[in-house]
């Protein structure tokens, strides 16, 4: 199995603008590192504001100007550079975005999914596939000469979907492709998906709704607060003890089939010394609130916490 | 105290998107609303809470139409809370614009004091959401409509707005109406669920 998409030791700060010159750095994703071998779909859960999106933005190119990017990117093996990322995106690699205001509010939503053309016989083409993904998502004729703001959330979400799945890509980025959508559609989304892992691509789901994930992935990554905290196999979260993170745990637990239970705390804005969930774990050690763990692998799972360190070690 | 909409009807430029729709809410229900994209759920919501003026048939409060002016006791949360609020005007401001809660409640809801001097675009979804759940809950408002106000949560920030917003809605008499495709979560937060096609006469 080749490896798709590298990501290594992956940092990403703002640098902002506090008062008058006063600049200020904030830092939103911290030494992250992830890989989408093909045929393999990785699912990305986490809090939001936890940084799953920027991951994404970061492998394309788009960041904005006021980003520092440190770490490496490998695509198939290639290292990637603002260049390459720009040949590649659009075609090799895809993305689905999270918000529907990525759609252009003065184009027809049919050519915003054709995309460029560089001729008639080309857009002929895409034409007929954009007809058939529309149909399949229940979008009719009618919809194609709409524009975005007459359509519901719903359905622009659905062409956002489409303007990804008619270029055949790679890999997929799709950046929570699944909210404001009916069940129906959702199946739809979900088929989609795995049918481009039996065609031998990878899929990289940033998403928070975990059913989604537990149906399509193979590995699931959990963030929080801009660090991955544990990643584990998709199989594993069918049985509560095999999840090893606190925060992993309370996700699970969250979920309306599971109780609904209720966890205090938010993620902290600015940043720690120690863990990032320190401030809300329930079973945390002293040295926790001032030495960050690393990301250790712990029978096949990874897992960023001392109590499976300390576990690992006497062992 | 009741809210009830009776024989809704509204088009988009002739086209038809609610027909004879009737629903009524007490104060102190949650009543859930399940339906497919695009089939009008939206519409719905911004029709009961005041935003659209231009619709057939009415609603109305204890049997009473609803004063234009003033405080609209119908109070509608969005899915998208960004786009609710001024992108020029700090978290503070953005939260005065309705009332000022006591402390007790911010934290009830997670506020944290340093998100009070950031932007709207500085701060996640989540964070964005509770804020203009604590907006929507003014002392004057009477019901609250939730369109897909969790949508875009992760699970553990669904739990604390959802417990966070009943809790006080149960304590202070105001009815909800939530609005969702996620059929599991109404059935756990909901006294009764409606599904949107069968109230829509279309």
């Amino acid at each position: 199995m080749e490896k798709l998409l590298e990501v290594n030791n992956l940092s990403i700060s703002f640098t902002q603008y506090v008062q008058g010159l006063n600049r200020n750095e904030s830092k939103v994703i911290s030494d992250l590192t992830i890989d989408v071998n093909e045929n393999e779909i990785v699912a990305i859960l986490g809090s939001s504001g936890s940084g799953k999106s920027l991951l994404a933005h970061s492998i394309l190119g788009i960041l904005p100007y006021n980003s520092h990017v440190t770490g490496t990117l490998k695509f198939k093996g290639k290292t990637l550079n603002q260049e390459i990322k720009e040949e590649l995106r659009g075609h090799e690699i895809c993305l689905i975005p999270q918000s529907v205001n990525f759609l252009d509010p003065l184009m027809k939503v049919s050519d915003q999914a054709i995309g460029e053309c560089e001729n008639e016989e080309e857009y002929n083409r895409k034409k007929i596939k954009q007809r058939e993904v529309f149909s399949k998502y229940g979008l009719n004729e009618s919809v194609d000469d709409l524009y975005p703001f007459e359509l519901s959330g719903g359905m622009a979400r659905k062409v956002l979907l489409s303007t990804a799945l008619l270029n055949d890509p790679d890999l997929l980025i799709a950046d929570e492709p699944t909210p404001g959508l009916d069940s129906k559609s959702v199946e739809e989304t979900i088929e989609d998906i795995k049918n481009l892992k039996e065609k031998g691509k990878g899929v990289l789901l940033i998403t928070h709704e975990i059913d989604v994930a537990l149906k399509t992935a193979d590995r699931i990554a959990i963030f929080y607060s801009g660090y991955v905290i544990e990643i584990n196999k998709a199989e594993n979260f069918k049985n509560k003890e095999n999840i090893l993170h606190p925060y992993t745990n309370a996700l699970i637990n969250a979920l309306p089939e599971n109780g609904f239970k209720l966890t205090e705390g938010v993620q902290p804005l600015d940043i720690v010394e120690g863990c990032p969930y320190y401030e809300n774990c329930p079973i945390r050690l002293e040295k926790c609130e001032n030495t960050k763990p690393e990301l250790i692998d712990h029978n096949g799972i990874m897992i960023r916490c001392f109590n499976f360190k300390e576990a690992n070690d006497g062992t | 105290m009741e809210l009830k909409a009776e024989n809704i009807t509204f088009s988009y430029n002739k086209r038809p998107i609610l027909k004879d729709v009737t629903l009524s809410l007490e104060s102190n229900q949650i009543v859930g609303l399940i339906g497919d994209s695009g089939s009008g759920k939206s519409t719905l919501c911004k029709i009961l809470s005041g935003h659209i003026p231009n619709y057939k048939g009415n609603v109305r409060i204890e049997g009473k139409e609803i004063e234009q002016k003033g405080f609209y006791p119908v109070q509608l949360i969005f899915q998208h809370p960004e786009k609710t609020m001024n992108p020029k005007w700090k978290m503070e401001k953005v939260l005065k614009e309705s009332w000022n809660p006591p402390q007790e409640l911010k934290d009830t809801f997670g506020l944290k004091e340093n998100w009070m001097n950031r932007w709207p675009n500085e701060l996640s979804g989540g964070e964005l959401q509770r804020f203009s759940i604590l907006r929507a809950i003014n002392p004057n408002t009477k019901f609250i409509i939730a369109d897909e106000i969790s949508t875009m949560l992760d699970a553990v920030t669904q739990v604390q707005i959802w417990e966070a917003l009943i809790n006080h809605c149960k304590a202070n008499n105001i009815g909800i109406l939530a609005v969702s495709h996620d059929i599991k979560l109404l059935d756990v937060i909901c006294d009764e669920v409606l599904y949107f096609d069968e109230i829509n006469h279309i």
